[in-house]
């Protein structure tokens, strides 16, 4: 006796089509460019100028940039930092947050680096959620 | 170089995090901004308290 495959969670025309990790990538390179993609504008908006915002007050507080995991708190701020995505390589490349950490103010800047690459992180997937159908 | 106060830190952070939270963890709009406006609270509020925590235990 056959059985019906089992349905995909996700449902609706949106779900159905295209690449359906399109919105999670290019949310993890740019900030609000996966709900963008799902033509959630104003959500996508205001997810980039908050991580955006986030990561320029950190390099401007003279926040370093983690570049080698050479111990396990490197490496956790390292994968933080990695989460910015493209706005991480970018300043990488320019030589931005290269500076050691030397005052309270800088301390705090590689905090709101890696705290900007953890909500990019939220936001893509959640922009995977929406593509996806798990939520509206 | 931009310096802030420790105090303005905490409020740029709280306004930033609370807003990614309040739009990824809740559906509708207006939950969304209940939500989010509830963790800038408590962001702020947390840390006032602690500070005075920290304050009166440096006593």
């Amino acid at each position: 006796m056959s059985t019906a495959p089992n349905k995909p969670a996700a449902t609706g025309k949106q779900a159905q089509q295209g690449f359906v990790y399109l919105p999670l990538i290019a949310g993890w390179l740019v900030p609000g460019a996966g709900h963008f993609l799902l033509g959630k504008w104003v959500r996508g908006t205001l997810l980039a100028a908050a991580i955006i915002a986030m990561f320029i007050m950190g390099l401007a507080m003279q926040g370093k940039l983690y570049t080698s995991a050479q111990d396990i708190l490197s490496l956790l701020g390292m994968a933080g930092d990695l989460g910015n995505g493209l706005l991480y390589i970018v300043s990488r490349s320019m030589g931005w947050g290269a500076q050691p950490t030397q005052t309270t103010v800088a301390d705090y800047g590689k905090v709101f680096i890696v705290v900007a690459g953890l909500l990019n992180i939220i936001a893509a997937v959640d922009a995977h959620n929406l593509r996806t159908g798990r939520k509206s | 170089m931009f310096q802030p106060t420790h105090f303005t830190a905490v409020l740029l952070f709280a306004l930033c995090a609370s807003t990614v939270f309040g739009i990824t963890m809740r559906d509708t709009p207006r939950r969304m901004v209940r939500y989010g406006a509830y963790c800038f609270v408590l962001f702020i509020g947390s840390t006032i308290v602690l500070s005075w925590v920290m304050f009166l235990i440096a006593r």
